[in-house]
């Protein structure tokens, strides 16, 4: 039994199943770039799965359109972990040991070494051992009467280690981050609009951590003041904006806010949580003038459909006033739908859309008026109109027009709907995640000690001095690099030139 | 901001010449492996005796002094086109980071280029070191099918960048990243070379010994993949910045993992008993064949937050 498990331990901690286990990663790890993943776009897994049939449900089972969150994943991950851990210990244990030991005693044949050169030289024993002590200053020696033995590049080691530890480190730092982070988005209107981190329930998407339920957020408030964006001529974006201010920490409690200018690249640091700008788009404000002379004035935003022309399609919803019974108030509510041109580009009655900017706005629009189907407990898209209520005619299309800013379209009931302005809103997103300074920490870590590892060569040199019966001596120098062989040819012949000539020091 | 076109211009004319003169570098290089004679038994023998116990060390620098036969003549002419090809290339870029008003790297065309810069300035590096000259047409091959390819089908005209890439770390991470991978394309080609050199019939005479492509594969990569690693990290710290996170397994990213896992396979095996040589060369190829893979598929092929080829 005992036998069994050393056994699977050396097996484990081998460098055949490291390197075995290294490239299972590498391997798992690729379906996650050639298959759509679930995590960064579902609307293509689906698209995928329904394009395979029997192919992609299997695929789906077997978790590969999330692979990273994957049993076999996690497997092979844990067991290279519990290999690297292996190794380590046992070296490190070994490091300590050598750090305190001497150099290795002189082999007895150095000619056998793979780097080797000797001279008969006109010196005494004692003078080539001293000479020989000189020129290999800053090695860790240990000399004799007749024999010098030296090594260095003991820092490889020690960045060797520090470069897997590090690799640890991260890794578990990695793992601790995906327990505990969120990330979360939402859009917010400019010139007043404001978000607070208060629960899950004021973001329109959120992503939590295994071990976040959502409760205990960090309380922070941003409010969303100018926004602003700059285009090339083509309509390319050139650069976003937005004037904001925040609270957070002790600013809640005395309601101080403080100014920050957000943009693309440089987030919002306020206590553990990051905001960013996303991006941004546009919402139309219309007003609904009612038979009875009541007025509703709503704005929602609308989803660019065009990313370069930002021409955006949404629905802007509104109930009747003044009326409670739920019957009646279902006949007459009104949908404004159809797109908005930032800078229109019309084609006879064609409407479209030529640049992002704003630059005297229009939309075309369809009003609806009847039954939007909003009571009826399913959730239903901000975007759009739930065009069932459309097919089954509770809903109906009343009137179609472009219009400009400030124009209005009169329906046959003597209901007007006013286009009175556009608004910018942004997307943003807050992320935490409480681990990612050690994530980064260890990631320096990581380049330190590979840095040293990959530079430094840990290498040997042996010096021999040996009397002969001429009263000469006979000068032998032996060199090896414990790692690799490359590039300690030159250092070598350079040591051993300082250590075979008759020059006295 | 607006671009200066007659830079831009000024840009792409340097750029057509260097693929010119790097085109006659191949042609020389290619006289001289097929007109020299295979190395003399004898340099490979200077060689053995800095290891077999060379009784004096003055010996081991004294080269022989011999005369250059005309095929070696032309083989250092292809060498000062490299060079000079590579003064173009340079040119090129800075030309198009002026024109442009920012760094020469943000398309996938600009890359390309920088990144072929890299590994040109690795050969001459390692022409400088190594006895390798004459090998010169097989490296410079693949690179002036990657600058053809980037001149053609990716090009892209000289514009500013949208704004998650108006960061300074579109300098520092893309830069490096694109170098390193540049100079591991040499070990990726040398590679290819000793899985050719080390097999059992001697096919291949006029190639460098296994061991100096072992060694040369080696030492490229060891300089390579720290910088890799660093690239990483850096495109790590710009991605917690721009996108919200600093890892979320992008396409990009993704490969990159894996072609870094696969070089440290690389530097593993080439300590293991069993996977030396040719294991190792083999590892080092596949690694090259990722870069490459991630560089055209996925910027190219697939949908991620790297999408940035300009197409």
């Amino acid at each position: 039994m005992i036998a069994f498990l050393r056994n699977t331990w050396r097996g484990l901690t081998s460098m055949r199943t490291a390197l075995t286990l290294l490239f299972l990663l590498a391997l798992a790890a690729m379906p996650g770039a050639l298959l759509p993943q679930l995590s960064l776009n579902a609307a293509k897994v689906d698209e995928y799965i329904a394009q395979h049939g029997w192919w992609g449900d299997l695929l789906l089972k077997l978790g590969f359109f999330e692979v990273y969150a994957t049993p076999w994943f996690a497997a092979i991950y844990l067991l290279l972990f519990v290999s690297l851990i292996g190794c380590l210990l046992p070296r490190t244990w070994e490091y300590f040991k050598q750090m305190r030991a001497k150099p290795v005693l002189t082999p007895r044949n150095l000619a056998r070494m793979p780097h080797h050169a000797q001279l008969v030289l006109d010196v005494t024993p004692e003078e080539a051992v001293t000479k020989a002590k000189k020129a290999l200053r800053g090695w860790r020696m240990d000399a004799g009467d007749d024999t010098v033995s030296a090594e260095r590049g003991y820092l490889r080691e020690t960045g060797n280690l520090v470069f897997h530890f590090a690799l640890l480190g991260l890794l578990v730092s990695f793992a601790l981050g995906k327990m505990f982070s969120y990330e979360g988005q939402i859009i917010v209107q400019a010139n007043g609009g404001q978000f607070c981190n208060g629960g899950v329930f004021n973001y329109d998407s959120f992503r939590p951590g295994l071990r976040v339920d959502g409760t205990d957020l960090t309380p922070f408030c941003v409010e969303i003041g100018k926004f602003s964006a700059e285009y090339l001529d083509n309509g390319q974006p050139v650069g976003y904006q937005a004037d904001i201010r925040y609270q957070s920490g002790d600013d809640l409690a005395s309601n101080t806010w403080r100014p920050y200018n957000l943009q693309v690249n440089h987030p919002l640091r306020t206590d553990g949580d990051r905001v960013y700008l996303l991006g941004h788009g546009y919402t139309p404000t219309f007003t609904v003038t009612f038979p009875n002379g009541e007025k509703r004035t709503q704005g929602i935003q609308w989803l660019p459909s065009d990313q370069l022309t930002l021409a955006s399609e949404g629905a802007t919803k509104f109930d009747p006033p003044g009326i409670t019974d739920s019957e009646q108030r279902r006949k007459n509510q009104i949908a404004v739908t159809g797109l908005l041109a930032p800078t229109p580009l019309l084609h006879g009655n064609i409407l479209n859309s030529k640049y992002p900017a704003l630059n005297n706005p229009m939309v075309a629009v369809d009003v609806y008026r009847g039954d939007l189907g909003v009571d009826d407990g399913r959730g239903q898209s901000i975007f759009s109109i739930d065009m069932k209520m459309v097919e089954q005619g509770r809903l109906q299309k009343v009137a179609r027009k472009n219009l400009a800013l400030g124009e209005e379209i009169a329906l046959d009931d003597g209901t007007k709907v006013r286009f009175d302005s556009v608004n910018d809103w942004v997307s943003l997103q807050v992320s935490h995640d409480p681990t990612q300074e050690y994530v980064l920490l260890f990631a320096v870590l990581i380049i330190l000690g590979l840095g040293v590892s990959l530079t430094v060569k840990r290498r040997r040199v042996w010096v021999r001095a040996t009397p002969r019966d001429d009263g000469r001596t006979l000068v032998e120098v032996g060199g090896l690099a414990r790692t690799d062989q490359a590039g300690y040819g030159e250092e070598f012949t350079r040591l051993a030139r300082a250590v075979l000539n008759e020059e006295k020091s | 901001m607006p671009v200066n076109e007659t830079l831009a211009t000024y840009s792409d004319w340097l750029y057509r010449s260097a693929l010119g003169v790097y085109l006659f570098a191949i042609l020389f290089y290619a006289v001289e492996q097929a007109f020299a004679r295979a190395p003399r038994k004898a340099a490979v023998n200077a060689e053995a005796l800095v290891g077999a116990g060379a009784p004096v060390p003055g010996i081991l620098t004294d080269e022989p002094k011999s005369e250059l036969s005309r095929a070696e003549r032309i083989g250092r002419m292809g060498a000062a086109l490299t060079v000079l090809g590579a003064l173009l290339h340079l040119g090129s870029l800075v030309m198009r980071g002026l024109s442009a008003g920012r760094a020469p790297w943000g398309n996938m065309y600009e890359y390309m280029s920088l990144l072929c810069l890299a590994a040109v300035v690795t050969w001459i590096v390692l022409m400088a070191k190594f006895p390798i000259r004459r090998l010169g047409a097989f490296v410079l091959t693949p690179i002036l099918i990657l600058l053809f390819l980037g001149g053609t089908v990716l090009y892209a005209e000289s514009a500013p960048v949208q704004p998650a890439l108006r960061s300074y770390w579109l300098v520092i991470h893309v830069s490096v990243i694109s170098i390193s991978s540049g100079v591991l394309l040499i070990p990726g080609v040398t590679s290819i070379l000793y899985l050719l050199k080390d097999s059992k019939s001697d096919r291949f005479p006029k190639l460098p010994s296994a061991d100096v492509l072992d060694r040369m594969s080696y030492r490229t990569t060891v300089l390579a993949f720290p910088l890799f690693t660093a690239g990483i990290i850096c495109g790590a710290i710009w991605a917690e910045a721009a996108w919200g996170r600093f890892w979320g397994w992008d396409p990009k990213e993704t490969v990159a993992f894996v072609s870094w896992v696969v070089y440290a396979a690389y530097l593993h095996a080439r300590a293991t008993a069993g996977w030396r040589g040719r294991g190792a060369a083999w590892i080092n190829v596949a690694g090259f064949a990722l870069n490459v893979f991630n560089l055209f598929f996925i910027n190219l092929v697939t949908t991620g937050l790297h999408s940035y080829a300009g197409l």
